[in-house]
């Protein structure tokens, strides 16, 4: 007993300094920056000053903001409308032919995800797939302007985050206990009430999980606006970027990040208030 | 089909993956009567639950509820509710919102709705717990709400899919007469599904039989359990001590046997012819085991040594090794004339029964 609590212990700290070290350190380090001043010959420098979230209140960065909330929530919607019927399809295949669907989600992640990106340049350009085979059906004479769009950044998030929403889904559409459709079937639910009172309301919690998963990296991932956006799109996460290794203003930075990461905060603790009262149903 | 019937089941039979499950079911299901289709795990009686409720269609046959053939009929369209085994209770809806779901369903107004709920939560002792979800209940009370999620929805037919088997014994018996009176005050057809031959005499008004995806028999639980028509029911049914004997002589319903080298007379309407072999039955509580002091003449007794005594409180089960080697049970009831039940192992007895008491049927390899 006393050699198993030992262990346990052991495990214990090594996960609490992990977290100490690598999370929390590093973001009481970005808070204090973000409260810091910076010159051309040092990064951080004293004195403490507000300047950094007052600079925030001007209408670039504000449309910054409302841009990649949009960009983020468009491609959680997406990911959701596509994942769902997906993941559900999936949970309802025999055992065998499950397992390959779910090997084929995952094997991308073999890949960096950066590599993926530059691959779908390639397919998306001017004389890429896409256009070179719309051109030889004969729908279209000249190439579309797929690249360096807001299509392109659309396709790429999604293409990049949608096994974040299908995994948590398969999950719990797996979990879902099918006796629970049959007694709303039996009780003469037809299959859009069977849906949208049972199935649902069921996989709530893999909905939620799934969409957190995709949004928060949606907001974030700045190589793909950079990549398949062109300069066009700047979003928070290249802004992010931009000040701290182009401007090398790390106090601004430093300031969105946590400006930022409060945003989420906030949507996280709404998510849990909705999973501890159990009556976020009732708003379906 | 009859005037009173309300299901009707002719020439049905399912196949799943080219394993039949079920070979030409013909049953006739009489209005208000409560059926139990009772027959031991894996002999169909589930799959022909769920080809009446609409979650199976039959290979062959059609299948009739009020008259009216339901062929290709959707689980939501046929006027019959199912409690499953399992409950299937909503987890994520109230006591209310679950009993009130078949009903919304059905879009009725909202007063019709409150005041149906209302009236069968009553019913199954319910109306303090509206408001609870269903992990908040008992596994008695979960089964009530499965019971009203049903039954407010006034079906023609429920049907009940061993919904006692997850209750503890005590909590099941008292389910079994709250089920039977609920049955009674709501005058509902129920098909009941069970392999507890108790549970199946004790609450039924006809017992169906299954075995091996067939019916083997269908009746009252007496004609069931006095009056079998095979062995495979026989011994289904309650227990049996089996005999193998030869008829000897027929005349009419009086037939004389040889079991063992002994004659005895028997009673049959079968029509059997002389020397047929045969299986005669007798019941443990029909078998008369007599000390040897007790016995006069024993020319159509059975001796032998008692192997086992096990004292019930009512009753004294026996078991004897009769001198052909073969072991048979003996249920001897303590009553006022008989003060004499004590039996010591090893001791040398005779076992008889009351002509007529017996069942003989034809000889199964």
């Amino acid at each position: 007993m006393k050699h198993n609590s030992g262990f346990k212990q052991l495990s214990l700290s090594i996960i609490w300094i992990w977290l100490l070290l690598f999370a929390l350190l590093p973001f009481a380090l970005v808070t204090i920056a973000s409260f810091l001043s910076h010159s051309d010959t040092r990064l951080i420098e004293p004195p403490f000053t507000w300047i950094n979230y007052t600079q925030l209140n001007n209408i670039l960065y504000l449309r910054i903001f409302k841009e990649s909330f949009y960009i983020a929530g468009t491609c959680t919607v997406i990911c959701l409308l596509v994942g769902y019927p997906f993941a559900y399809a999936i949970a309802h295949l025999n055992d065998k032919i499950k397992g390959v669907f779910i090997l084929l989600i995952i094997i991308p992640f073999w890949t960096s995800s950066l590599i993926r990106s530059y691959s779908l340049i390639t397919i998306l350009k001017p004389k890429g797939i896409i256009n070179s085979t719309l051109i030889w059906l004969g729908f279209i004479d000249k190439p579309l302007a797929l690249l360096f769009t807001n299509t392109a950044v659309m396709i790429g998030l999604v293409y990049n985050l949608l096994p974040f929403m299908v995994l948590p889904l398969l999950t719990n559409i797996e979990r879902l206990d099918n006796r629970l459709i049959d007694a709303a079937r039996d009780l003469g639910a037809n299959r859009f009430t069977t849906f949208r009172r049972i199935i649902l309301p069921l996989t709530l919690p893999g909905i939620l999980s799934g969409c957190i998963l995709v949004f928060l990296p949606a907001m974030t991932i700045f190589y793909i606006p950079d990549l398949l956006g062109g300069s066009k799109s700047i979003l928070l996460g290249n802004l992010i970027q931009n000040q701290f290794l182009i401007a090398q203003n790390w106090p601004l930075g430093s300031a969105i990040s946590i400006v930022f990461t409060v945003l989420l905060a906030i949507l996280l603790v709404i998510y849990w208030r909705s999973m501890r009262d159990k009556t976020h149903q009732d708003l379906l | 089909m009859t005037i009173n019937t309300i299901v009707e089941l002719r020439g049905v039979s399912k196949s799943i993956h080219d394993h039949q499950i079920l070979y030409d079911i013909h049953l006739e299901v009489q209005n208000g009567e409560f059926l139990t289709l009772l027959g031991p795990s894996g002999c169909g009686k589930t799959t022909l639950l769920r080809l009446i409720s609409g979650f199976e269609n039959p290979t062959t046959g059609t299948i009739f509820i009020n008259g009216k053939s339901v062929d290709g009929l959707p689980p939501h369209l046929r006027h019959v509710h199912t409690v499953f085994q399992s409950y299937a209770l909503f987890p994520h809806m109230t006591v209310l919102e679950n009993v009130a779901f078949g009903l919304r369903c059905q879009h009725i107004s909202k007063q019709e709705i409150d005041q149906r709920v209302t009236d069968v939560l009553k019913i199954v002792k319910l109306e303090k717990y509206i408001q609870r979800k269903p992990e908040q209940l008992s596994g008695g009370q979960q089964q009530r709400v499965a019971i009203a999620r049903a039954v407010v929805n006034r079906p023609l037919v429920l049907l009940l899919d061993e919904p006692l088997s997850s209750l503890d014994y005590r909590l099941r018996k008292t389910m079994q007469i709250e089920l039977k009176q609920l049955q009674r005050t709501l005058g509902i057809t129920f098909i009941f599904v069970t392999h507890d031959q108790e549970e199946a005499l004790s609450m039924s008004d006809r017992v169906v039989i299954m075995h091996e995806g067939g019916i083997e028999q269908i009746g009252t639980p007496r004609q069931v359990y006095e009056k079998p028509q095979n062995l495979t029911v026989a011994k289904f049914i309650g227990e049996v001590n089996i005999f193998d004997c030869d008829i000897l002589s027929i005349d009419g319903q009086h037939i004389t046997v040889s079991i063992q080298g002994k004659k005895r007379i028997a009673k049959s309407t079968h029509p059997f012819a002389a020397g047929q072999r045969a299986h005669l039955l007798v019941r443990p509580e029909d078998l008369r085991v007599w000390g040897q002091s007790e016995v006069q003449d024993s020319s159509d007794m059975f001796p032998g040594v008692v192997e086992e005594v096990i004292y019930k409180g009512t009753t004294v089960d026996l078991m004897v090794r009769l001198s052909n080697n073969q072991l048979v049970a003996a249920t001897e009831f303590f009553d006022e004339d008989d003060d004499r039940l004590e039996y010591t192992i090893g001791e040398q007895v005779w076992a008889t029964w009351l002509s007529g008491w017996e069942v003989i049927l034809p000889y199964e390899a």
